[in-house]
C-alpha cells in the first residue's frame, strides 16, 4: 500500500505528556502532608499523636481526594458528559440513603456493613440517573449536571424526611457534609478500599476512553458497553460509599480535576489517570489543611471548603469555556 | 386524603395570625416573583431561586453579622437590618443577573451557572458562619431549611406590607408583562423600553425574594412547583397568571403544612417536603423539554 | 462474506426492514445507497451486531453475528458508525491506537505500532498525530475515523456515510482508499454512500434500498440506470455518458 493522502493543512504542536504535572502533583503533595503531619493543635507531634491523629488524617485526605477524583473520571467517560460527578449526581446521597436505612435496620451494624448497603443504594441511585441522562438530548451537556444536582437533592430530601422521623438527623449531617475532624486511627481504614479500586482502574483505563467514543465505536471495537457500564459503575458506587461513610460528602472533587487535568493532558483516560488521582489528593489535602489553619484552633470541614474553592473553579470553567 | 376541605380551614384558623400572615405573604411574595422572572426571561423553567438569589440573600444576611458583628447587627433592629438586606439584595441581583441575562447566554448554561452560584453561596454563607462563630452549627442548620416554625414575628407585617406594595406595582404592569413575554425583541418592536422595565422589575423580583427567604429560609424550588401547576390554569395574560400563581401558591403551602401538621406530626421543615416535590417537578419539565 | 437472511425488524409498530435478503461475496467494494430514512444505517448497524434483528439472520465471515463474542467478532469486522461525538481532547494517534484495541487488549506491540502508522499515512494525517480532534476540522476527523477502522485490520469493514463534511478532494482520496482496501488487501468493503456518483464511480455492486427493501443489488452499471434509479429515489434520473463512464444527472 503506497498511495499516501495528501497532507491537510498544517500540522501543530503535540500536546503535553502527563510527567511534568505528575512531578509538580508529587512535590505539593509531599510538602502538604509535611504540613499536615507537623502542624496543628498540640504543636509539633510526639508518635502517639502521629500515629493515631495526624497521619490517619493526611492518609486519609490523600485517599478521599484520589478515589473521588478517579470516580469522577469514571462517571464522565461512562455519562459521555464532562460536567458530571458522583458527589454532584446523586450518588453520594443515595449512598448516605442507604447507610441511613442500613442504621435504623441494624444500629449496631459495623461500619463495612453500612458501607455495603451504601455502596447497594448507590448503585441503584446511580444508575436511575444514568437512565435519566440517557433521555436527555446529546446535544445540551449542561442539563445533565443539573439534572445530578436536583436529582441529589431529591435523595438528600428523603434522607432528611426519614432521619427527621427516626430522631438520625445529627448522624445525617456527618454522612451529608465532609468533614476529616473525626478521622483517627481505627476509624478511616475503610479508605483504603479506594487504593484498591484505584489500581482496579488503571486496568479498565482503556476500556473507559474506547466508552467515550459511543456505544457504537465501542461494540464495535468489542467492547461490551453492558459490561463496562456495569464495572464503572460499581467502582464509582463503591469509591462514592467509602467516602460517604468515613468522610462524608465532598462536592467538585470529581468535576474541576479531571476538567483540569483534561485540559492540560487530553481525554485519553490512561494517560491523566495518574495526574487525575494526584491532583484530587492535593486538592483535597490542601483544602483539608486550609480548612485546620484558617480559624485556628478551630477547625472549617472540608466540604465546605470545597463548597466555596470548587464552585468557584467550576463556574470558571463552564462560563469560560470556549463556543 | 381524608383531610378535607373543612379540616384545612379549622386548622388555618387555629394557627396564630401571624404564622397565618407569614405563610400567606410568602406564597404570593414566591409566586410573584417567578411569574415575573419567567415572564422577564421569557422561559418557564427558570426562576429566581434556581439562579441563586435566596441563597444569595443568606450570605448577605450572614455577612452582615461577619462584618457588622453580632452585637452590631442587634443594634439595628430586626426591620431596618430587613429594609438594608433585601435593598443589598436587589442591588446585588441587579449587578450580577442583569448582564447574564442580557449576555443571551443559552438557557441551559445560565441554570446550571445559577445552580452552582447557589451553592457557592450557601457554602460561602457556611463557611463564614463558621468563621463567625466555630460552634455553632445551629446557624449553619438553620440556613440551610427553610421552616415556618422559626418566623421572626416582628418581620411578619413589614414583608406583608412589601409584598402588598409590590403587588400592587406588578398588577399595573400586568399589560407590559404580556408584551415582554414574547422576548425582548418583540418587546423593544412594540414600544417597550426593554432594559428599563426588566431592571425595575428584576428589583421587585430581589424584594420579594428577600421578603419570602427573610421569613422563612430559602425554599428553592417552591417557585418552580407553583408556576408548573398555575402555568396551564392562568394561560397566556398576566391579569389571570398573577393572581393565579398567588392562589396555587397559598393553597399549597396551607394544604402542605396540613399534611406536616396531621399526618408527619408537625416537625418536619416544609422546605424539606418542598426540595423533594420541587425536584420531581424539575426532573419532569426537564424530561419533557427536550420534545 | 456477508449473509442475510430474511431480516426484519420494526420499531414501535413502525416497520425499518421487511424481509431483507441480500448475499455478498467476499472482496470488493458495495455501495448502500437509497433516501434518507430508507434503513441503509438501520441495516449496516445489524451487519455490525449494533442493532438486532426481530428476526433473520446475519452472518460476517462464517460467524453468526448475534451469537458471536464481542470481541471475537471485532477481529473480523471494523464498523465506522454514522453518530460521531467524540471527545475533543483525544490525539489523531490515540484514536486511531484504539482501532487496535480488539487485537492488543490494551497492551500495544509494535505491530500494533506499524499498524496505526500505517493507518495513518494512508489517510493523509502524517503530521495530524499529535493533534487533538478538537482542533480538527469536521472532515479531517472523518478521516481520523476512517483511519481508525481501517487500522483494526480486519477482513470485513463497514463505514456508515464516511464522506460526510470531506471536500471533493479527500473524498474522492477517501474512495480510492476504500478501493485500494479491496484491491490491495482483498478486503470485503460495504460503504453508505449518499452522492449515487461516487458509487458508480467506485464500487464494484450497488445495493439500493427504499422503505426498508431492497429495490436492487446488483453490479454497478445495472444499477446506474434511468429507470432502476428512478425506482430508488423516486424522482426522475437521467444517465449521461462520459468517457464511458455513467454519471446520473439529478440536479434538476
Ligand atoms: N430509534 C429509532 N426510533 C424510531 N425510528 C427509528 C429509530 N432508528 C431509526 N428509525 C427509523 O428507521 C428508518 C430507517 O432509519 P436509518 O437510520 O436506517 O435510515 P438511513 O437510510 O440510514 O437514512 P440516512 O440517509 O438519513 O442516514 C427511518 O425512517 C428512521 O426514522
Ligand atoms: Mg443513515
Amino acid at each position: 500500500m503506497t498511495m499516501a493522502m495528501e497532507r491537510l493543512g498544517a500540522p501543530s504542536p503535540r500536546p503535553r505528556s502527563g510527567g511534568a504535572p505528575v512531578v509538580v502533583l508529587c512535590g505539593c503533595l509531599v510538602l502538604l502532608s509535611a504540613a499536615g503531619v507537623l502542624a496543628g493543635v498540640g504543636g509539633v507531634p510526639d508518635r502517639g499523636l502521629l500515629l493515631t491523629s495526624r497521619l490517619p488524617r493526611v492518609l486519609a485526605a490523600i485517599l478521599t481526594g484520589a478515589g473521588l477524583a478517579v470516580a469522577g473520571l469514571i462517571m464522565q467517560s461512562l455519562a459521555r458528559n464532562r460536567f458530571v460527578e458522583p458527589m454532584m449526581a446523586g450518588t453520594g446521597q443515595a449512598a448516605g440513603l442507604g447507610i441511613l436505612l442500613a442504621t435504623i435496620a441494624a444500629p449496631g451494624a459495623s461500619i463495612m456493613l453500612k458501607g455495603l448497603a451504601g455502596a447497594l443504594a448507590a448503585f441503584a441511585g446511580t444508575a436511575a440517573f444514568l437512565f435519566l441522562v440517557r433521555r436527555l438530548p446529546p446535544s445540551e451537556p449542561f442539563l445533565v449536571p443539573l439534572l445530578g444536582i436536583v436529582y441529589g437533592g431529591v435523595l438528600a430530601a428523603v434522607a432528611t424526611a426519614i432521619a427527621w422521623n427516626a430522631d438520625l438527623m445529627q448522624f445525617l449531617e456527618t454522612w451529608f457534609s465532609g468533614e476529616m475532624s473525626g478521622i483517627l486511627a481505627g476509624r478511616y481504614e475503610l479508605l483504603w478500599a479506594n487504593a484498591a479500586l484505584l489500581a482496579a482502574s488503571v486496568f479498565i483505563a482503556d476500556r473507559l476512553t474506547i466508552l467515550s467514543l459511543g456505544r457504537d465505536a465501542a461494540e464495535g471495537l468489542g467492547v461490551s458497553f453492558a459490561a463496562m457500564l456495569a464495572a464503572g459503575l460499581g467502582l464509582v458506587c463503591v469509591i462514592a460509599a467509602v467516602t460517604v461513610v468515613t468522610v462524608g460528602i465532598i462536592p467538585f472533587v470529581g468535576l474541576v480535576v479531571p476538567a483540569m487535568a483534561s485540559r492540560l493532558i487530553g481525554d485519553n483516560v490512561r494517560t491523566v489517570m495518574p495526574v487525575v488521582a494526584l491532583g484530587g489528593a492535593v486538592l483535597v489535602l490542601a483544602s483539608d489543611t486550609l480548612g485546620r489553619f484558617i480559624r485556628f484552633p478551630y477547625e472549617v470541614p472540608v466540604g465546605t471548603v470545597l463548597g466555596v474553592v470548587g464552585a468557584f473553579v467550576f463556574l470558571a470553567i463552564i462560563l469560560t469555556r470556549r463556543g | 386524603m381524608t383531610v378535607g376541605l373543612r379540616g384545612n380551614l379549622a386548622f388555618a384558623l387555629q394557627l396564630r395570625m401571624e404564622q397565618l400572615a407569614a405563610l400567606v405573604t410568602v406564597s404570593v411574595a414566591v409566586a410573584l416573583a417567578t411569574v415575573v422572572f419567567q415572564t422577564v426571561t421569557a422561559n418557564r423553567i427558570l426562576t429566581p431561586s434556581l439562579i441563586g438569589l435566596d441563597s444569595l440573600y443568606i450570605l448577605i444576611q450572614t455577612g452582615f453579622v461577619f462584618i457588622l458583628g453580632g452585637v452590631g447587627v442587634a443594634t439595628f433592629g430586626p426591620v431596618a437590618k430587613f429594609a438594608a438586606e433585601a435593598l443589598l439584595l436587589s442591588a446585588l441581583s441587579l449587578a450580577l443577573f442583569l448582564p447574564l441575562m442580557r449576555a443571551r447566554t443559552d438557557l441551559t448554561l445560565l441554570l446550571l451557572a445559577g445552580a452552582v452560584l447557589g451553592i457557592l453561596f450557601r457554602s460561602l454563607a457556611s463557611l463564614l458562619a463558621r468563621l463567625i462563630d466555630p460552634n455553632s452549627f445551629a446557624i449553619v442548620q438553620a440556613l440551610r431549611v427553610a421552616d415556618f416554625n422559626t418566623v421572626d414575628a416582628a418581620l411578619v407585617w413589614p414583608c406583608l406590607g412589601l409584598t402588598a406594595g409590590a403587588a400592587v406595582l406588578i398588577w399595573r404592569l400586568r399589560h407590559v408583562l404580556d408584551i415582554l413575554a414574547l422576548g425582548p425583541d418583540a418587546a423593544v418592536g412594540l414600544g417597550v423600553d426593554w432594559r428599563r422595565t426588566s431592571a425595575l422589575l428584576l428589583v421587585l423580583v430581589g424584594l420579594l425574594t428577600a421578603v419570602a427567604t427573610a421569613l422563612v429560609g430559602p425554599l428553592v424550588l417552591f417557585g418552580l412547583i407553583v408556576t408548573a401547576i398555575a402555568g396551564p390554569l392562568g394561560g397566556e395574560r398576566h391579569a389571570w397568571r398573577l393572581p393565579i400563581a398567588s392562589a396555587v401558591a397559598v393553597l399549597l403551602l396551607v394544604a402542605g403544612q396540613t399534611v406536616l401538621a396531621r399526618i408527619l406530626g408537625y416537625t418536619l421543615p416544609v422546605g424539606v417536603v418542598i426540595e423533594f416535590g420541587g425536584g420531581l417537578v424539575f426532573i419532569a419539565l426537564l424530561l419533557r423539554r427536550r420534545r | 462474506m456477508i449473509e442475510i437472511e430474511a431480516v426484519s425488524c420494526s420499531i414501535r409498530g413502525a416497520s425499518i426492514l421487511s424481509d431483507v435478503s441480500l448475499s455478498l461475496g467476499a472482496g470488493g467494494v458495495t455501495a448502500l445507497v437509497g433516501p434518507n430514512g430508507a434503513g441503509k444505517s438501520t441495516l449496516l448497524s445489524m451487519m455490525a451486531r449494533l442493532r438486532r434483528p426481530d428476526r433473520g439472520t446475519i452472518t460476517v465471515a462464517g460467524h453468526d453475528v448475534a451469537a458471536t463474542r464481542p470481541r471475537v467478532l471485532a477481529r473480523h469486522l471494523a464498523v465506522m458508525p454514522q453518530d460521531a461525538a467524540l471527545p475533543g481532547r483525544l490525539t489523531v494517534a490515540e484514536l486511531v491506537g484504539f482501532g487496535r484495541f480488539p487485537h492488543h487488549r490494551g497492551r500495544p506491540g509494535p505491530a500494533d505500532r506499524v499498524a496505526v502508522e500505517e493507518a495513518i499515512t494512508a489517510f493523509g494525517l502524517v503530521g495530524f498525530e499529535g493533534r487533538f480532534l478538537e482542533t480538527l476540522s469536521g472532515g479531517q476527523r472523518q478521516l481520523a475515523r476512517a483511519a481508525m477502522a481501517f487500522a483494526q485490520g480486519t477482513p470485513v469493514v463497514l463505514l456508515d456515510e464516511p464522506l460526510n463534511n470531506l471536500d471533493i478532494v479527500h473524498a474522492r482520496q477517501l474512495m480510492a482508499r476504500l478501493r485500494l482496501m479491496a484491491d490491495e488487501a482483498g478486503r470485503t468493503v460495504v460503504v453508505v454512500l449518499h452522492d449515487i456518483n461516487h458509487a458508480g464511480a467506485w464500487a464494484d455492486r450497488i445495493v439500493a434500498m427504499r422503505g426498508g427493501r431492497i429495490v436492487a443489488a446488483a453490479p454497478t452499471d445495472e444499477v446506474m440506470d434511468e429507470a432502476v434509479l428512478e425506482r430508488v429515489y423516486g424522482v426522475p434520473v437521467r444517465i449521461a455518458s462520459a468517457d464511458g463512464e455513467r454519471i446520473a444527472l439529478h440536479f434538476r
